[in-house]
């Protein structure tokens, strides 16, 4: 549709050319701080990652479980903004130019800052694409259509609630990839099966050519490697913050990773 | 002011919104994740639907007459009347409701909606607890599981209603996450939402969250105003509209449902009385969300906010805790824009004085969030005329409330 290609487009092409699944990490940003948190973003993509999910912090994070609302209030402790957000993605950008990063969040602090404002510095910092929780396709003139026209990503959540009758209305403004929540519930719930996956992400691939990469509720390398081989991959978060959490060497945070990646890769 | 204000922004009625994105002007909305909006625009559906069936309009005066005890009185409070020396004051007394409060206005409408819609398994969020008392008292007649959430801190300070909502069969969470605060618990019922979406219907208890609910609550709570129409009509004549009408605000459902029968009368005057905390300054220890904040988004609507600079949610402070929630109403941030209400704040200290002098002159202990419309009363009332009419709106009453009050005035509850 005459959009540019972003970061996230070239890496699903390579990753479709090489015939590859993708593994998608979450991990929150400044949590437990900035240093630690950008040390790890750092290491992401040596351990495997094709694609980096970095959470903005927010105060009521509605749709996530324990697990990433205490992260989320470790960050904001340790004195986490959008400002320092910014920042860590450009600190990022300045020794990785190709690794696509989405932002995840709620949509309250970018409405704070203002639309405009916020797209233009995003941009400039080099994220690629938004997943905003709290905004369904019925608020899209909202972020999803001024964003789009900025030149980014805005990956849409579908869920095992989205029937056929609303599958077209959520697929219709998504870029970059559809973000399908294996589970009605919040993340770090319940584990997914690739059985009741498969056939809801073929179900979804009958209607667009993005690629469908299935999140919540996968914390094991052979849960990766399980739901990757039933979609064109995986997302990580919970368990990935859940390390971070234990206060362990951003080495051992790493090598973690690298086991998950290495599953979604297996596929 | 009414008028003036409708002519210059082309608005022929106050009583039309929202539109069908569930706005009030730019208020409002549907932000919440894909998961919830199936379900969403299922209930918006059989709202509709339900709004103009007689059977279910039917169902509703048969439980509010018969098991809520409507219509509540519209009282002429004589000795206040006389002791602050003005206007003429009416309470509308919703306290005298079962279970205390105007809650249970809202809630029966949700409730049957829900066992229309097929749900089984209603869960409620609760501050104070009056709201979650209602709802499990719902229940408990219509033999549904409840599970209600209410932050840890509100647990404590409100054993009275945990043990209430236990004896009437509900299930009480305490909400730990977050800092444990009404918020809180709207955040971990919006989970167990998401999470129970099938079974479940989710009743919230004011005239928040992603639409239809604004409108939907509002519509329920409007039998308020609706009968203080008709109730000072029969006993100052007909045709005669209250001058002033004012109620407490949290999240604002009881005032909505004053207010909104009345939004296109322009002689009458609207006030929303929110709570002032120690003050709503920079220190930021109130809940004068419309006085201190400003518009973001929270809870699947937009509406003004306590926040920080950058878009973080602050939490709220108050004495009364059904009052003591960061955010309001919709519908309200909208008239306050428009400048067709007029929304001010009361501190903590001034509303026990209210409390103490309703107690004291006309025999009614009254919650503190309607203290906080009392104590308004008692501002004004002394500066307008004796033919002035101000109707307040007595929401609820202070049972709950006897211990915090106790404390706050050094008495010893212990002996």
């Amino acid at each position: 549709m005459g959009r540019t290609m972003t970061r996230i487009d070239a890496t699903f092409a390579r990753l479709k050319s090489q015939n590859k699944k993708a593994f998608v990490a979450y991990i929150m940003a400044g949590d437990p701080d900035v240093e630690r948190s950008l040390a790890v973003m750092k290491g992401l993509p040596g351990a495997g990652v094709d694609v980096i999910e970095l959470g903005l912090p927010f105060t009521d994070p509605m749709a996530d479980g324990p697990t990433i609302q205490l992260a989320g209030q470790r960050a904001l402790e340790a004195g986490m903004t959008l400002d320092k957000t910014l920042q860590m993605v450009r600190d990022f950008r300045a020794t990785d130019a190709n690794t696509p990063i989405v932002l995840m969040g709620y949509y309250n602090p970018i409405y704070s800052r203002g639309v405009d404002t916020f797209l233009a510095q995003a941009t400039k910092a080099g994220i690629d694409g938004m997943i905003i929780v709290d905004l369904p396709p019925e608020e899209d003139s909202e972020l999803c259509l001024p964003a789009q026209a900025a030149g980014l990503n805005f990956i849409r959540l579908a869920t095992p609630t989205t029937d056929a009758k609303r599958l077209p209305k959520v697929l219709q403004n998504t870029s970059g990839f559809v973000y399908y929540v294996s589970v009605t519930g919040i993340t770090g719930a319940a584990a997914a099966q690739a059985a009741d996956v498969g056939p809801e992400v073929a179900r979804i691939k009958r209607s667009t050519d993005l690629p469908v990469i299935v999140g919540f509720g996968i914390n094991t390398p052979e849960a990766a490697m399980a739901i990757a081989s039933v979609a064109d991959g995986c997302v990580v978060g919970s368990a990935i913050v859940k390390e971070i959490s234990t206060g362990k060497p951003v080495a051992d945070v790493l090598s973690f990773v690298a086991t998950l990646a290495a599953g979604a890769h297996s596929a | 002011m009414g008028e003036r204000t409708q002519m210059e922004d082309g608005v022929n009625s106050f009583m039309t919104g929202p539109d069908e994105q569930g706005r009030f002007g730019k208020f409002g909305g549907r932000f919440v994740s894909e998961t919830l909006m199936p379900l969403i625009l299922d209930l918006e559906a059989r709202y509709e639907f339900a709004k103009t069936d007689p059977t279910f309009w039917a169902e509703m005066d048969d439980l509010w007459k018969h098991y809520v005890g409507r219509p509540s009185p519209l009282y002429y409070a004589d000795r206040l009347t006389k002791h602050l020396g003005g206007a003429k004051i009416y309470m509308k007394r919703d306290e005298l409701n079962h279970t205390g409060a105007h809650k249970i206005n809202n809630v029966l409408g949700q409730i049957i909606l829900a066992r229309r819609m097929g749900k089984t398994r209603i869960i409620a969020e609760t501050g104070a607890g009056q709201h979650g008392v209602a709802t499990a008292t719902v229940c408990a007649k219509f033999g549904l599981q409840c599970v209600v959430y209410m932050g840890a801190h509100d647990v404590e300070r409100q054993a009275p209603n945990v043990f209430r909502m236990r004896l009437l069969g509900a299930e009480v969470i305490p909400v730990t996450s977050g800092r444990g605060t009404l918020k809180d618990a709207m955040n971990d019922a919006l989970r167990d939402w998401v999470t129970n979406v099938r079974d479940t219907f989710y009743c919230i208890g004011t005239v928040a969250g992603p639409h239809p609910y604004p409108a939907m609550v509002r519509d329920f709570q409007s039998i308020i105003g609706k009968e203080v129409r008709w109730q000072l009509a029969e006993q100052e004549g007909e045709g005669r509209l209250p001058d002033t009408i004012i109620a407490a605000i949290g999240g604002g459902s009881n005032a909505m449902g004053l207010f909104y029968p009345f939004l296109d009368d322009p002689s009458v005057n609207i006030i929303g009385v929110e709570a002032g905390g120690k003050g709503v300054d920079a220190r930021m220890e109130h809940c004068a969300s419309l006085t201190g904040g400003r518009p973001g988004v929270l809870h699947g609507n937009r509406t003004y906010l306590l926040q920080d600079n950058d878009g973080q949610i602050l939490e709220g402070f108050s004495i009364s805790a059904g009052l003591d929630y960061p955010g309001i109403g919709p519908e309200h941030s909208w008239l306050h824009d428009m400048g067709r209400a007029q929304y001010v704040s009361i501190t903590d200290k001034e509303a026990l004085e209210a409390f103490q002098l309703s107690c004291k002159l006309e025999g009614i202990i009254p919650a503190l969030e309607p203290s906080h419309a009392l104590a308004h009363v008692m501002k004004i009332a002394p500066t307008l005329p004796a033919e002035h009419i101000i109707v307040m709106n007595m929401c609820g009453r202070g049972d709950k409330d006897i211990f915090t009050v106790a404390k706050h005035l050094g008495f010893d509850m212990k002996i």
